[in-house]
């Protein structure tokens, strides 16, 4: 297999970009993506496109999207295709994007992430994502994701003694990250006083699907990001104006479409199983990451897949984040982006953003007070349905 | 007829309200909202707060300043009868405006809701504490409600699962124009008010002080690029 490289990101701010067109907002984070790598006007040269997009046709009643970037963008005859995998839509598509570069078949990949939801209102694009869900089992009951998220973030607490307090802790970490990242949907910080600990606490950081609260919950969001891929073996790799950031491992699981028929519901087999691919195809354990973006739809998922891929004990994930260690200045700092909490979720975007950030920390390119130091791998973990279909992936600088 | 003479029958009968007692809520980022009435000498930065969101057709914000305007316009020139304002300001800068006004001894006619500072509940605080002012300050039993725009359908229709009462149009109509009427009984405030309406009081006299002199925001998310 040839080794595959990122070699150009893009990436659009998150946020409320309901008055442009999907198709356009993939274009602009493309565009930056083919800027960034120097490659714009050859743009033709590219041998595949692949588009990660979960819902166009629900949220902005558009079916081919993937076509509609290409002419957008004038790229004409490039072949492009859909892929989508719910929330790992992006992921996805960069998985299918190193399995084109890596078995030969194309040397040059552009692969784009986007999704604009909120054409619709919340609850509506809510009951829209919750599609995914078993059709008869879960989604005709009226199950909706974050009603998922509280439930398991109940099971959780009553399991392992974590408190509403240290789901706050979370946020307040997130939204530092965040609001120093230029793409971020809320830049704004948060204190753990105002939404945990002071009298108007309640009210401030209402109810969402009980015990999950505002700010453990992420806000619905637009936006698009972008990655060139470029077989790092072939001579058309030095024709781009940055140097690759490797793709060490990338893989892929999934686990029961219906969450009652897991053994154990707290356990996210499908991200242990991607997580443990990766590590084996990048040959790294999870003591080698130096930092990681974990899929925190809401805010219990970033401690039980840090758990899952290894960083932690089960169980003991949340007395890291007490001690400051998942903090941009912590021993091992996770979502140092902002995380969906912060930086925002348009569920085919997800991925993709969370790869562009990985390349960001390793060229050395995030902004001032959100910069790891000197980091070698980096890991995102991208999370589908309710954990049924999971993509992990590891970054490296060499 | 002299002109102050006339000046006295063009101007409604006033029934003099109890106050509003100022109060503070942290928001999510730690800012210190104070929320109080506004006083008629303050209409300078009222309005000033207000005129450039006219021009602002997203998430119908022109209807929304445009109309509070002329009511804020009207209240200090006298020309609605039982109009309250109350602002929220952090650091003496306004975050956001409410205007209503009491009818009856048992009825209240909310009128709007401005936000100006976005993602923190700055509105959804601001319209409770109107409701809290209409229902536990003034005791009137019912309050007369509509939106304007989805947001405002979402976060007082919606949220509060407020009476629809359209109806019973005209019998029973909210003085906006004829949109539908929905109703804030005091029961379903009962229901709602402990998560929905919070701060705290007395308000420290830091804080009042702080709140005391209203400033123009110098920033507005609602139009990029704006300064003052």
């Amino acid at each position: 297999m040839s080794r595959v490289g990122v070699v150009g990101i893009g990436h659009t701010k998150f946020g409320n970009l309901s008055q442009y067109d999907l198709g356009d907002v993939m274009a602009y984070a493309a565009t930056d993506a083919l800027k960034d790598a120097g490659f714009l006007e050859r743009r033709k040269e590219i041998d595949q496109v692949i588009v990660g997009n979960m819902a166009s046709g629900l949220f902005c009643h558009q079916s081919a999207v993937a076509s509609s970037v290409i002419s957008k963008m004038d790229m004409e005859p490039v072949p492009a295709e859909l892929v989508e995998n719910g929330p790992a839509s992006g992921a996805s598509a960069i998985k299918i994007g190193y399995m084109a570069v890596a078995s030969g078949m194309a040397d040059i990949v552009l692969v784009i992430g986007g999704e604009v939801m909120r054409k619709v209102t919340g609850w509506t694009g809510t009951e829209y994502v919750a599609t995914m869900l078993h059709p008869e089992a879960e989604y005709n009951m009226g199950l909706t994701l974050p009603g998922f998220g509280g439930m398991f973030t109940r099971m959780y607490m009553e399991k392992y003694g974590l408190t509403e307090r240290d789901l706050a802790l979370l946020a307040v970490k997130n939204h530092a990250n965040g609001a120093k990242n230029k793409y971020a949907h809320i830049q704004a910080e948060c204190t753990i006083e105002a939404i945990a600990d002071g009298p108007e606490a309640n009210v401030v950081n209402t109810y969402v699907a009980e015990p999950l609260r505002m700010y453990s919950t992420c806000p619905v969001s637009d936006g698009a990001a972008a990655l060139l891929l470029v077989n790092m073996d072939s001579p058309k790799a030095k024709l781009f104006s940055k140097k690759p950031v490797r793709i060490a491992g990338i893989a892929s699981a999934t686990d029961t479409h219906c969450v009652h028929n897991r053994k154990d519901p707290l356990k996210l087999e499908a991200v242990r199983i991607a997580a443990e691919k990766a590590y084996a195809m990048a040959g790294l354990s999870p003591k080698d990451i130096s930092f990681a973006e974990l899929h925190d739809a809401f805010s219990i998922l970033e401690l039980a897949i840090s758990e899952e891929v290894g960083f932690f004990e089960r169980g003991k994930s949340f007395l890291a984040v007490r001690k400051g260690e998942t903090a941009i200045d912590g021993r091992l700092p996770i979502n140092t982006s902002g995380g969906l909490k912060s930086k925002g979720h348009p569920v085919g975007a997800t991925g993709t953003s969370q790869a562009v950030e990985l390349v960001r920390q390793l060229r050395g390119e995030a902004e001032q007070g959100r910069q790891v130091a000197d980091p070698k791998y980096g890991m995102a973990v991208n999370f589908g349905g309710f954990g049924n279909n999971v993509v992990a992936m590891i970054f490296a600088k060499d | 007829m002299a002109i102050d003479t006339m000046e006295q029958k063009l101007r409604p009968p006033e029934i003099p309200l109890k106050p509003y007692p100022p109060k503070v809520i942290t928001l999510a980022s730690g800012e210190k909202m104070v929320v109080r009435e506004a006083k008629r000498e303050e209409v300078g930065a009222l309005l000033g707060t207000i005129y450039p969101l006219i021009g602002v057709p997203a998430d119908f914000y022109d209807i929304v300043a445009v109309r509070m305007y002329s009511e804020i316009l009207g209240w200090y020139r006298h020309r609605v009868a039982n109009e309250f304002v109350l602002v929220g300001a952090i650091d003496g800068e306004i975050a956001g405006i409410v205007t209503s006004r009491h009818v009856t001894p048992k009825l209240g006619m909310s009128l709007h809701t401005l936000t100006i500072k976005r993602g923190l509940r700055v509105g959804a605080q601001l319209f409770a504490a109107k409701m809290e002012h209409h229902l536990d300050i003034l005791g009137e039993e019912e309050v007369y409600i509509v939106a304007e725009s989805p947001n405002g359908f979402k976060r007082w229709m919606i949220e509060y699962e407020l009476e629809d009462r359209s109806p019973q149009f005209p019998e029973v109509r909210h003085e906006l124009g004829g949109v539908p009427t929905y109703v804030l009984t005091r029961s379903l405030w009962e229901a709602v008010r402990d998560v929905k309406c919070t701060g705290t009081r007395p308000v420290s006299d830091t804080d009042l002080k702080a709140s005391a002199k209203l400033s123009m925001p110098r920033e507005y998310p609602q139009i990029p690029g704006f300064k003052r």
